[in-house]
């Protein structure tokens, strides 16, 4: 029933190792254990020092910045986030994800699946909207990051945060960081010419409370208003 | 019941408005504090090593490597656990740590706790279980008929209900005869479990941590931790949606066990693999059903037998069996009824509570029952429905007589009145399709099929339960302003409710400034956040500590209360209920009926088997909507719920091994699945529930899936007995 992915999903799943995270794993063989053991012993390839977005990946293998990083060394990432220069040093397989929230303490982020398929950790990279669960945070040196809580400034709330307080968009409120990131992005591509072109480019948020209709009033809402975001 | 002069104030931020919610702004800053976004200085990780059968006999656990592991504080197992090693909300027959026996795939056998989430990973790894794997019990209704191992002592029937009502053996013209089943659904919550233990210094420990129900939690966890009471505080962590599957346990005794072994504070936090393994379902059903009616459609008998998969452990399954039971008729009004119910243990991941409990899986089946029989009878769907239609005043199969507004054929009118989503015409537009921007089909295949369905909640805790919640309302001046602070240990899981008891206080004391103070055990029971009862009894709690309050005030306003504080506690309760006759069924078991009904339009690529939900609208009688806002997300929440399991949800089992724990293989309805609702809201109030309020949650997640499988039915001409309906359902290949 879902419909093709239309965000910018361009890390590989298949790229991404464990991340360290939690017990489930120990029995049940995925996708991820197999890689895990294949290349355990492998060193991992990191383009270091690339600017923001995906063309770093992409680009990695020509570029002459690329470094080898041997097994359980760790690696220093300076980030851009929320406007502010941060620096990280992370292990190569640790997500962007990971790096937000359990480094940089911006919990704000969320992680509904660790897998890119719930939206619950979308965040801006270099203006674009990605899910931060897909990427590793080696990846994205230097980039400049925005997560939910760097969008108001000080006590005024971002159009698109007031928007889903006013249309009600949300319930438990666990997507709704990565619903707003999106909407943003979604705002800022032009992509809310009418209802079902925001329906097509939000859905790869899920909303398990599935205040949708109200999402889709909010997004429309925000954008109507013309308010549109400069980060 | 105190009596006060004043009235009830109206006010835009008071009751019957929609006012914003005090939560919502930390929740769109992402500065709310989930239980997984907990942190504690020197926190350890603490991670759950699962059994990997369905059923074996443990033969030897051997934590010595995990123990040596550098970085690892704790490697804990059955023989750890310092109380009784057994919980569960009905029966405490689950291990806190399984010892000599693992019954489901996922059962906890060790937890341990280490320095980073990594190390207790790897700590699991090198844990060395020896299992003797033995036959697996997989089926329900052979689990009932004594076939296969026995799983727990008694037998393997968790519950049987049978209703009695009228001639068991009533003869009718028309007889249609039909078996369906549902498949298992998951809450899918998006905030996998997680809570943080912090060890106290009185030998005590302090838990936060999201859950439906603190109080029972902690009734669990202080006899497996063998602490008094006061010695474990359990503190509501922000929680990302529950829909019943935190009603169980999950982290809690582990992280408590970690955290008092280690002196350390301890955090876990399942991932979305491991939280399909560590909450509880919704029971898988068959389901066999005889309908005999006359000629003109009128009902005379109904006669089901229902088999529920209750899976490895009781959990709530024994609730789910009398809801399935007593409402498996429907919201229609038969004068012979002869219902049986079961509950069996399985060793099929455990099943409890999710959203409709009970009343989706018999919904489904006694719904598809009425299509066949307006097709037996050459009726009309709605035209069946509404001639059988139960009203205030009908004698349910219980016996009990319905004493407040059961408005079903208003229902049922207000959705077939809506207008219909125009048909499609010219090049259509791909993304209102089957299989969207696929690029499947551009219109050829597709049929459009309208299907209708109703269906009967009950609402609150049924069958003598001692269902009440506990309330502390303060009012002061604060500021040269009128101040009041609520305090309850009710589970905020997202609905809504802090704001509804905001409501209620600004209506009944006139008061602006609010305060719901965190939800914690440091006050007496709220009951669960379940069975669409919050607002009914929490709220009814607050208004009745309000009324005691403004009793106190006498003549003077709030704003002139000086330097006193009026303070009232109260425990409120709603009308008692009775338990069921253990022959007949008979008894007045429930305290409120809830009813939604829905009209669905689909459009239905018949030769992929691919479904477009085009319009799935409702109508609900909601008493009296506190909060129309929140009513209407409920409505919208639900609905998508039932449409989920219509077309896509399922939990799907071999041997007792789930196939599909992820995102990638259970689906749920994204935006563009869910189409725009036309919801209308009925508030015919009920005389007997605070503001005549009927719970709002559950009703629309019933009658969705039948009215959405009605209409694949009535644009392919298959019979679709089972649920979720699958591309080769349709396609018959």
């Amino acid at each position: 029933m879902r419909s093709d992915e239309p965000m910018g999903g361009f890390a590989d799943d298949a790229l991404v190792p464990a991340d360290g995270e939690h017990g489930a794993e120990a029995f049940m063989p995925t996708r991820r254990t197999v890689l895990v053991s294949a290349g355990a012993a492998a060193a991992v390839t990191v383009a270091a020092g690339k600017g923001a977005g995906g063309a770093a990946w992409a680009s990695a293998a020509g570029d002459t910045r690329v470094r080898t990083v041997g097994a359980g060394e760790s690696v220093e990432v300076a980030l851009s986030v929320n406007g502010q220069r941060r620096t990280v040093t992370v292990e190569p397989r640790v997500t962007l994800l990971d790096a937000l929230r359990e480094r940089l303490g911006l919990t704000g982020t969320k992680k509904g699946c660790d897998r890119g398929e719930c939206g619950a950790c979308t965040v801006l990279v270099g203006g674009e909207r990605i899910k931060s669960c897909l990427t590793l945070a080696v990846m994205r040196q230097g980039a400049e990051v925005t997560t939910v809580e760097g969008l108001a400034s000080g006590d005024e709330l971002h159009p698109v945060q007031e928007a889903f307080i006013r249309h009600d968009a949300f319930q438990c409120g666990g997507c709704t960081p990565g619903q707003i990131m999106s909407a943003v992005a979604c705002i800022d591509e032009g992509h809310t010419g009418s209802d079902a072109e925001i329906r097509e480019w939000m859905s790869g948020n899920l909303c398990r409370c599935a205040a949708y209709q109200n999402i889709v009033a909010a997004v429309q809402d925000a954008a109507d208003a013309g308010k549109k975001v400069r980060r | 019941m105190t009596t006060s002069t004043k009235s009830t104030v109206t006010r835009t931020d008071g009751i019957g408005a929609s006012p914003r919610r005090p939560d919502g702004t930390a929740k769109v800053r992402g500065e709310f504090a989930y239980s997984s976004d907990l942190w504690h200085e020197d926190m350890l990780w603490g991670a759950t090593l699962r059994s990997p059968h369905p059923y074996a006999r443990i033969t030897g656990i051997d934590i010595a490597r995990a123990l040596a592991l550098p970085g690892v504080y704790a490697v804990l197992t059955h023989a750890d656990v310092p109380g009784v090693n057994r919980y569960g909300l009905e029966h405490a027959d689950q291990p806190v740590l399984a010892e000599d026996v693992v019954r489901y795939r996922g059962e906890p056998v060790v937890v341990v706790a280490a320095d980073h989430p990594e190390t207790a990973r790897r700590a699991l790894e090198r844990v060395e279980v020896g299992y003797e794997v033995l036959d697996p019990v997989t089926d329900a209704e052979s689990a009932v008929a004594g076939q296969g191992a026995e799983l727990h002592p008694g037998g393997n029937v968790v519950r049987h209900v049978p209703i009695r009502r009228g001639d068991p053996d009533a003869a009718a013209e028309v007889v249609v005869t039909g078996r369906y089943e549902v498949g298992m659904q998951d809450q899918a919550f998006l905030g996998p479990e997680s809570g943080l233990a912090v060890p106290a210094e009185d030998g005590g420990v302090d838990l936060y941590v999201a859950t439906q129900w603190l109080h029972v939690d902690q009734r669990q966890i202080v006899a497996a931790l063998d602490l008094p009471e006061d010695k474990v505080r359990l503190t509501l962590g922000g929680v990302g949606g529950a829909f019943g599957g935190r009603e169980d346990l999950s982290i809690q005794v582990h992280a408590c066990l970690l955290a008092l072994h280690t002196g350390r504070p301890v955090k876990m936090v399942y991932n979305r693999e491991e939280s399909f393994y560590g909450h509880v379902h919704r029971h898988p059903a068959v389901l066999y059903y005889e309908h005999g009616a006359d000629r003109d459609g009128t009902l005379r008998y109904v006669r089901a037998r229902i088999y529920l998969d209750g899976g490895a452990y009781a959990s709530s399954t024994g609730a789910v069996v009398g809801n399935a039971a007593t409402l498996g008729v429907g919201p229609y009004d038969v004068p012979n009824v002869s219902v049986d119910c079961w509950g069996a243990y399985t060793n099929n991941p455990p099943c409890g509570a999710m959203r409709g409990f009970g009343a989706v899986q018999a919904a489904f089946a006694y719904e598809s029952q009425m299509d066949r029989l307006a097709a037996a009878c050459g009726l009309d769907p709605v035209e069946v429905r509404i001639r059988n239609a139960m009203a205030q005043g009908t004698v349910m199969p219980t016996g009990q007589v319905v004493d407040s507004p059961a408005p079903v054929e208003e229902l049922l009118r207000r959705v077939r009145a809506k207008p219909l989503p125009p048909e499609p015409s010219g090049e259509p537009d791909l993304r209102t399709l089957p299989g969207g921007v696929s690029n499947t089909t551009h219109g050829e295949g597709v049929v459009r099929g309208v299907g209708y369905a109703v269906g009967i909640k009950n609402i609150c805790f049924s069958e003598g339960f001692d269902d009440y919640a506990t309330v502390r309302v303060r009012l002061q001046v604060v500021g040269g302003e009128p101040a009041a602070t609520v305090h309850t240990a009710a589970c905020e899981v997202g609905q809504g409710l802090v704001t509804v008891l905001q409501q209620i206080v600004r209506s009944e004391l006139g008061v602006e400034r609010v305060t719901v103070e965190p939800s914690d055990t440091t006050i007496g029971s709220a009951g669960s956040t379940s069975a669409s009862r919050q607002t009914y009894v929490t709220g009814g709690a607050v208004r009745e500590a309000c009324l005691r309050i403004r009793d106190a005030l006498g003549a003077l306003s709030p704003a002139e209360l000086g330097d006193k504080v009026l303070d009232e506690t109260v425990e409120w309760r709603h009308r008692p209920t009775e338990e069921l006759h253990p022959e007949t069924g008979q008894g007045n078991a429930h305290v409120q009926y809830g009813f939604a009904a829905h009209r669905a339009v689909v459009d239905v690529d018949t030769e992929l088997g691919l479904v477009k939900v085009v319009a799935l609208d409702c109508a609900q009688d909601v008493g009296k909507a506190i909060n129309p806002q929140a009513v209407l997300g409920q409505i919208q929440g639900g609905s998508a719920q039932g449409l989920g399991l219509a077309v896509m949800e399922e939990i799907k089992t071999e041997g007792g091994v789930i196939r599909n724990p992820s995102f990638t293989d259970y689906l749920i309805p994204t935006v563009l699945d869910m189409p725009p609702m036309s919801i209308d809201v009925l508030e015919l109030a009920d005389p007997h529930a605070p503001y005549g309020l009927r719970g709002v949650g559950e009703p629309p997640t019933i009658s969705s899936t039948p009215a959405v499988v009605a209409a694949i039915r009535a644009a392919t001409g298959r019979a679709l007995t089972r649920v979720p309906v699958r591309p080769e359902h349709i396609t018959g290949t």
